[in-house]
């Protein structure tokens, strides 16, 4: 596995760690006098380790855009709908129903869902699957730990994961876009891989509820869609669990997913992306870039199919 | 100004002036946002979305002007040819960015887009359709192709509009509210219009039966 390829990024276009975390002071200046309705929960700082699978040499994309502009469809369409209404959303306290064919199905409070397990920084690119991307600093840990606790059968040969879906608190549940509650999914082996991961936090603080809070999927090679936020149920499944997106419109969206410049998207090219930041577009990578780690997953599959 | 101005300054050309100006807005506001470093998280994509957005406002706002001069109301119809030169001006503008700004004139990568994406063809057409319009839309004009020519070359209106929603409709991922509301105001505007038109047939038949 290659880690840490070197990067076309020059020193220069990287924000510099004070810029940022003034711009974070800043921030938590306004939440402090009530300023800020998308930080209203006080977002707890995290102990995490770094990690070599992090991608190095980029340029973060700054707080303000990773907590400003979202899709997260339960809280309206527009982008900046998110941070305007996932205030709403309870997430403590916070269970995830393990279940499927796993030997130990269990009903975890997100805390002994956590315990004993070592959190880490994961910095990745995400690339949106309508032609953007960001470089995120998550916190988080790899999936894998919470699937072998859970102990899956010979028979659980995909893992589906489920978005909360509380009316009350998300009033974009009543848009009729998608088949609520949002589902995603993974086969067994792309849920294993140690790139995958489940994001606790950002900027080395819990998750804003706009970006998933408290319980997110993040599978970096894949478009953004893919990365189920506040999960409330990781279930095993022997057949490919049924999609939001994919079920709202299978010709556009695929069960895969993965990021692939040669594949277009019925209606747009994907050949390009505007990283959040930058004017003019940049070439995207096959696999969001992390090709060397994942592309054996798929070796003969043919991608143009599956996509 | 002085108020011997204002009094030269008939109440008439003030109101143009102030449509006129009025119709600036939507510009001005994207200039102040630019500079003031407001354009959001993505700004080429706000600058897009918003020209795009003031084009078909301006088509659609300007293929009502007729029904509601039919229904009394004829103050906006003096402002017809400004609507539509605004539509023509926010639709360039929509275009350029696109062009420059989001694709860098990457020349293969725009005729990609045009032949491949349905809604780029279908918003390049209509573009390409909004040309003649723009071109004829001085009064010299009227006169050297004949008010007939004219009326009917500017007829184009309607499809322009008709692709305009349709661009809009294709372009979104899962809203598509105000695509539907652009759509059923274009309806109405070009319902009303055949509506119109097939009231008077029966009185153009009836003035023809009468002649010897």
């Amino acid at each position: 596995m290659l880690i840490g390829k070197p990067s076309d990024i020059k020193p220069s276009e990287i924000t510099p760690r004070d810029l940022y975390l003034n711009r974070r002071g800043l921030l938590a200046g306004a939440g402090a006098l009530g300023l800020g309705a998308a930080f209203p929960a006080a977002a707890a700082t995290l102990t995490y380790a770094k990690s070599p699978l992090s991608t190095t040499g980029e340029a973060l994309t700054p707080l303000k855009d990773v907590t400003t502009y979202n899709n997260y469809y339960e809280f309206g369409t527009d982008k900046a709908d998110p941070a305007k209404h996932a205030g709403k959303l309870k997430t403590d306290p916070w269970t995830v129903k393990i279940d499927g064919e796993v030997a130990k199905p269990a009903d975890y409070a997100l805390e002994d869902l956590l315990k004993g397990i070592a959190l880490e920084e994961r910095i990745y690119r995400l690339r949106c699957v309508e032609g953007w991307s960001m470089v995120i600093p998550w916190v988080g840990f790899s999936l894998s730990e919470v699937i072998k606790r859970a102990e899956p059968t010979s028979k659980a040969k995909f893992v589906e994961f489920t978005t909360v879906a509380e009316k009350s608190q998300m009033w974009g549940l009543s848009l009729p876009y998608l088949d609520w509650p949002y589902r995603e999914g993974l086969r067994m082996d792309e849920a294993m891989h140690p790139l995958t991961i489940l994001a606790v936090g950002l900027y080395g603080e819990t998750l804003p509820n706009q970006n998933g809070a408290p319980l997110r999927l993040v599978v970096p090679w894949k478009y953004g869609f893919k990365y189920a936020k506040s999960i409330v149920r990781i279930r095993f499944t022997e057949t490919q669990p049924a999609t939001a997106w994919n079920t709202a419109n299978p010709e556009e969206y695929g069960f895969y997913s993965n990021v692939n410049p040669a594949v277009d998207h019925p209606r747009w090219s994907q050949a390009r992306e505007r990283r959040i930041g930058e004017f003019s577009r940049r070439p995207t990578l096959m696999f969001n870039g992390y090709a060397d780690q994942v592309s054996s997953l798929y070796f003969g599959m043919d991608l143009k199919k599956y996509y | 100004m002085p108020v011997s101005a204002i009094g030269a300054l008939s109440r008439r050309r003030l109101v143009w002036l102030a449509v006129f100006l009025a119709c600036l807005v939507p510009l001005a506001s994207l200039v102040w946002r630019f500079l003031a470093d407001d354009l959001g998280s993505d700004p080429v994509e706000t600058l897009i979305r918003s020209t795009g957005d003031w084009g078909i406002r301006f088509i659609v706002g300007g293929l009502m002007i007729t029904p509601l001069r039919q229904m009394g109301w004829n103050a906006p119809a003096r402002f017809r040819r400004m609507i539509g030169l605004y539509a023509f001006f926010y639709v360039c503008l929509h275009l350029t960015t696109y062009l420059v700004v989001d694709q860098g004139l990457d020349l293969p990568s725009i005729v990609g887009d045009i032949l491949k994406r349905p809604y780029i063809t279908v918003g390049m057409l209509a573009f390409v359709l909004l040309v003649p319009l723009a071109a004829t839309s001085t009064a010299a004009m009227v006169r050297r192709l004949g008010a007939r020519t004219w009326m009917m070359l500017h007829r184009l209106v309607y499809p322009i509009g008709v692709l305009a929603v349709i661009h809009y409709y294709l372009l979104v991922k899962a809203d598509v509210t105000w695509p539907v509301i652009y759509g059923a105001i274009l309806a109405f505007g070009l319902g009303w219009r055949l509506k119109e038109k097939l009231r008077r047939r029966p009185r153009t038949l009836r003035t023809g039966a009468v002649r010897p």
